[in-house]
C-alpha cells in the first residue's frame, strides 16, 4: 500500500498583522513585514543570516492560508516564486550572498517578463562563502548589476529592525507598483540586531495593488506588455482567461518573441525607463543636519546607525557635519545628493561601508568634490568613533 | 476551383482556438517531432473537459521549450532547467489550475535535474513531458543527458562517453506517481497519458522519444524524420505496466535494440499542496 504524507495541523489561524509594541530580532520584523504585506507564497532554501525570516514565516504563513515551500535550491526558490506571482501571488524569498548569486539568472527574467517579485538578501561577509555569520555589506551593486544585460529595480536598504518591518512593506508594494524585482539589502547586523518594533494597526498599512487589465478576458483583445503613460502595463494572471504567453526572449506588446535589434532597444530602455522616471515617487531618505553641513557622511543598512553617532558627537564638539542615509539604494538618490552639493556648504563626503567601496563609486559619479571612503572588507562594521575620526581628519 | 467557403463545411479546426496562429510560421525543422507532441497536448487539453482557462503551459530552453510559444493557453517561457520550479510556484499557489510542463531533455534532465527529482520526490502536482530527442538541437547537436554511448554531437565528435539517463527509471525512483513512456508514433497512447497525468494528482511524467533529423539523426544514420519514426515502429515494444525499468535503457543508434514504450507507473501518493 502506498504510503502516505504525514498530516501536517497548522497552528491555529492568527492575525497577518501583529498590531503593537514588540522587542524583535530584524529577520522576524522582515517576515512579519511581509505578512502584513499580505504575503501569499515564500519559497525559500535555508541560508544565514536570513534562515530566521524563513523560519519564522514556515510558522507564520501557512497559519494564515499562505503558502510556504522549502525548495531545492536557491535557482528553484526564485523560479517558483516568479510562478506563483504570475498566478498572482504576492511572493517572497530570503536570501544571502551565496544564494542571491544562484538567483540572478532569473533576476534577469522577472525584469524581462515585469513579474513582481520581492527578495530579502542578508548581506554576510564575502565573495564565496565568506564569513557566513558576520557581516558584510558587498552585495550592494550585485543587486543593481548581478544579472546580465541592462534592466531597472529596486533596492531598500534597513538601519534598524524597525524599519526591516516597513521597508518590507514598501518592498512589496514598489514590486506590484512597477512590475520589477525588489530587493531588501538588509545586512547580518540589522537582520540580527532585537530592537522595538512596533506594529500599526492593519488598516494603517499601505497597500499598492497591482494594475490589472480593463478589459474582459475573451472578449477584447489584451496585449500584456502594452505599458501605460508610467510605462508599467497592466497585468493578468495566469488563470483568469487571458491567455497570456510571457517569455525572457525579446518580446513585442503580445508578449510573442520578437527578435530585432529595434523591439529589444525599445522594450529594455521601457525596462529601465520605468524606474528611471518614477524614481522620484520611489526614492526615500532619511537627512539630520545636512543644511549648513561642509562634511557629509553617506550611510545605510548597520553602518548608518554609526554614522549617526559619529555625526551627533562631531556636532557637539561643533564641527559642520551631517548625516544622509539612503533607504532606497536603487534608485540611487543622485538628484538630492546633487542639491546638497548646489547649495554650495557641501566640501567633502565620507562614506562607510563595510565593503571596499561599492557605493561611494555612485557618489564619485556625481561629483569633483573629495569622496573619502571608510571601509572594512566585512566581519565587522565600524564604530561611531572611527567615523568620527575620518570626519575630524 | 471555386474557393468559396461552403458554408455547410466548417473550416475551423477542433483545436483551432487552442493554438496561436498568429505564431505561424513555427520555428521547427522539417521532420521534427516536436509538433507532433503539441498536436497531442492540445487535443487532451480539449478532451480533458476542463475549462482551458484553468490549464496553465510552462516550458524552459531549447526546441521542446518553445512549446509553450504556440499553444493558446495561459503559457510561459521560462530559463534554461527553471520551468519546473517555476511551475511549482502557479500549482501550489493555485491548485485549480492544472499545470504542463513541457521541455526538451537537455533543459529537465541535465540543468533542471536537481528540480526533477525533487519535483518528483514532492509528488508535485505537475504533469511533465519530456520531449526526448537525445541531443541539444536547438543549438545545433550538442550531447546532452541522455545521448547513448557512442552516438555523435558536435561536442563528442567521436561519440559520447557518457551513461545516459534511463527516464522512466529516474522518474520512478524519485518518486513520480504516473510514468510513461511513447514515441511521437504513438500519438493515441501519448495523447492518452497526457490525459490520464491531467487527471491525476501529482507528479506525473511522460518521456516521449522524438526525431531531431537536423541535428541528432544526421550524424548517427537515423536519416530522415520519417525514418526515425518508421524506426520506432519495428523497433517499439509495448509494455503497458512494467515493473522493473532498470533494463529500459534505450540506445536509439542500435537498430537492433527493442524500446521498450508504455505507461509503467501509476500509484496513489499524496501530492505535494494539491
Amino acid at each position: 500500500m502506498a504510503k502516505t504524507a504525514a498530516k501536517i495541523v497548522p497552528p491555529q489561524p492568527v492575525s497577518r498583522v501583529v498590531t503593537g509594541t514588540h522587542f524583535m530580532l530584524g529577520d522576524h520584523a522582515c517576515a512579519e513585514g511581509a505578512m502584513a504585506a499580505g504575503l501569499d507564497f515564500f519559497g525559500g532554501y535555508p541560508i544565514t543570516p536570513s534562515t530566521e525570516v524563513a523560519e519564522h514565516l514556515a510558522t507564520r504563513l501557512p497559519a494564515v492560508g499562505g503558502k510556504y515551500v522549502q525548495m531545492e535550491d536557491e535557482l528553484g526558490s526564485i523560479a517558483a516564486i516568479i510562478g506563483a506571482s504570475v498566478a498572482g501571488a504576492r511572493s517572497f524569498t530570503a536570501t544571502s550572498g551565496p544564494g542571491f548569486s544562484l538567483m540572478m539568472e532569473n533576476i534577469g527574467l522577472a525584469a524581462m517578463m515585469e513579474i513582481p517579485i520581492v527578495i530579502v538578501d542578508v548581506m554576510r561577509a564575502s565573495p564565496s562563502t565568506g564569513l557566513p555569520t558576520m557581516v558584510g555589506q558587498a552585495d550592494i551593486l550585485q543587486a543593481r548589476w548581478g544579472s546580465h544585460g541592462d534592466y531597472g529595480v529596486v533596492a531598500y536598504c534597513p538601519s534598524s529592525p524597525q524599519e526591516c518591518f516597513e521597508l518590507t512593506i514598501d518592498a512589496f508594494n514598489a514590486a506590484d507598483r512597477y512590475r520589477v524585482p525588489v530587493f531588501i539589502l538588509m545586512d547580518e547586523v540589522v537582520g540580527h540586531m532585537a530592537e522595538r518594533v512596533v506594529i500599526p494597526d492593519a488598516d494603517k498599512i499601505p497597500h499598492v495593488s497591482r494594475k490589472r487589465p480593463q478589459t474582459k478576458p475573451g472578449v477584447e483583445p489584451f496585449l500584456p506588455y502594452a505599458p501605460d503613460k508610467d510605462l508599467v502595463p497592466p497585468m493578468a494572471h495566469a488563470g483568469e482567461g487571458y491567455k497570456v504567453h510571457m517569455t525572457g526572449l525579446t518580446h513585442d506588446e503580445r508578449g510573442y518573441p520578437h527578435l530585432t535589434a529595434d523591439t529589444h532597444n525599445q522594450l529594455i530602455n521601457r525596462l529601465i525607463d520605468k524606474v528611471r522616471l518614477n524614481a522620484p515617487d520611489i526614492i526615500d531618505y532619511e537627512e539630520r543636519h545636512v543644511d549648513d553641513a561642509e562634511t557629509v557622511v553617506i550611510a545605510y543598512g548597520c553602518t548608518a546607525r554609526s554614522a549617526r553617532a559619529a555625526v551627533d558627537y562631531a556636532r557637539s564638539d561643533g564641527l559642520k557635519c551631517g548625516l544622509l542615509r539612503p533607504k532606497t539604494i536603487w534608485p540611487f538618490p543622485a538628484t538630492r545628493i546633487e542639491r546638497l552639493i548646489n547649495k554650495g556648504s557641501v566640501q567633502r563626503f565620507i562614506v562607510p561601508e563595510v565593503n571596499l567601496g561599492q557605493l561611494r563609486r555612485e557618489i564619485e559619479r556625481i561629483t569633483q568634490l573629495p569622496v573619502v571612503g571608510l571601509n572594512h572588507a566585512g566581519g565587522e562594521m565600524p564604530t561611531p568613533k572611527a567615523i568620527l575620526e575620518v570626519i575630524k581628519s | 476551383m471555386n474557393t468559396q467557403t461552403d458554408s455547410s463545411f466548417s473550416v475551423v479546426h477542433p483545436i483551432d482556438h487552442l493554438m496561436r496562429a498568429d505564431r505561424l510560421p513555427h520555428i521547427l525543422c522539417a521532420g521534427c517531432g516536436i509538433g507532433t507532441v503539441i498536436h497531442s497536448y492540445v487535443h487532451a487539453i480539449n478532451e480533458f473537459g476542463v475549462d482551458e482557462d484553468r490549464h496553465v503551459c510552462v516550458s524552459g530552453i531549447g526546441c521542446s521549450g518553445r512549446a509553450a510559444g504556440y499553444v493558446n493557453v495561459d503559457s510561459y517561457h521560462t530559463t534554461h532547467g527553471r520551468a519546473l520550479p517555476f511551475a511549482l510556484g502557479i500549482a501550489v499557489y493555485n491548485p485549480e489550475l492544472t499545470v504542463t510542463v513541457i521541455s526538451g531533455d537537455g533543459d529537465l534532465m541535465a540543468i533542471g535535474g536537481n528540480h526533477f527529482i525533487h519535483a518528483a520526490r514532492r509528488n508535485a502536482n505537475l504533469n511533465v513531458i519530456c520531449i526526448n530527442n537525445f541531443n541539444y538541437g536547438m543549438t545545433g547537436g550538442q550531447v546532452g543527458p541522455t545521448t547513448p554511448v557512442g552516438a555523435k554531437g558536435t561536442t563528442a565528435p567521436q561519440g559520447s562517453v557518457e551513461h545516459p539517463f534511463n527516464l522512466p527509471h529516474l522518474a520512478k525512483a524519485a518518486g513520480a506517481s504516473f510514468v510513461a513512456r511513447w514515441t511521437v508514433l504513438h500519438v493515441r497512447q501519448f495523447t492518452d497519458a497526457v490525459l490520464r497525468a491531467m487527471n491525476k494528482k501529482g507528479f506525473c511524467f511522460i518521456e516521449v522519444l522524438a526525431p531531431c533529423p537536423t541535428s541528432f539523426g544526421r550524424r548517427n544514420n537515423l536519416g530522415e524524420g520519417l525514418d526515425e519514426v518508421e524506426m520506432y515502429r519495428q523497433r517499439c515494444r509495448i509494455e503497458n505496466g512494467a515493473q522493473d525499468l532498470e533494463p529500459l535503457d534505450i540506445d536509439i543508434v542500435d537498430h537492433e535494440q527493442t524500446i521498450t514504450v508504455g505507461n509503467f507507473v501509476d500509484i496513489e501518493r499524496a501530492a505535494f499542496l494539491a
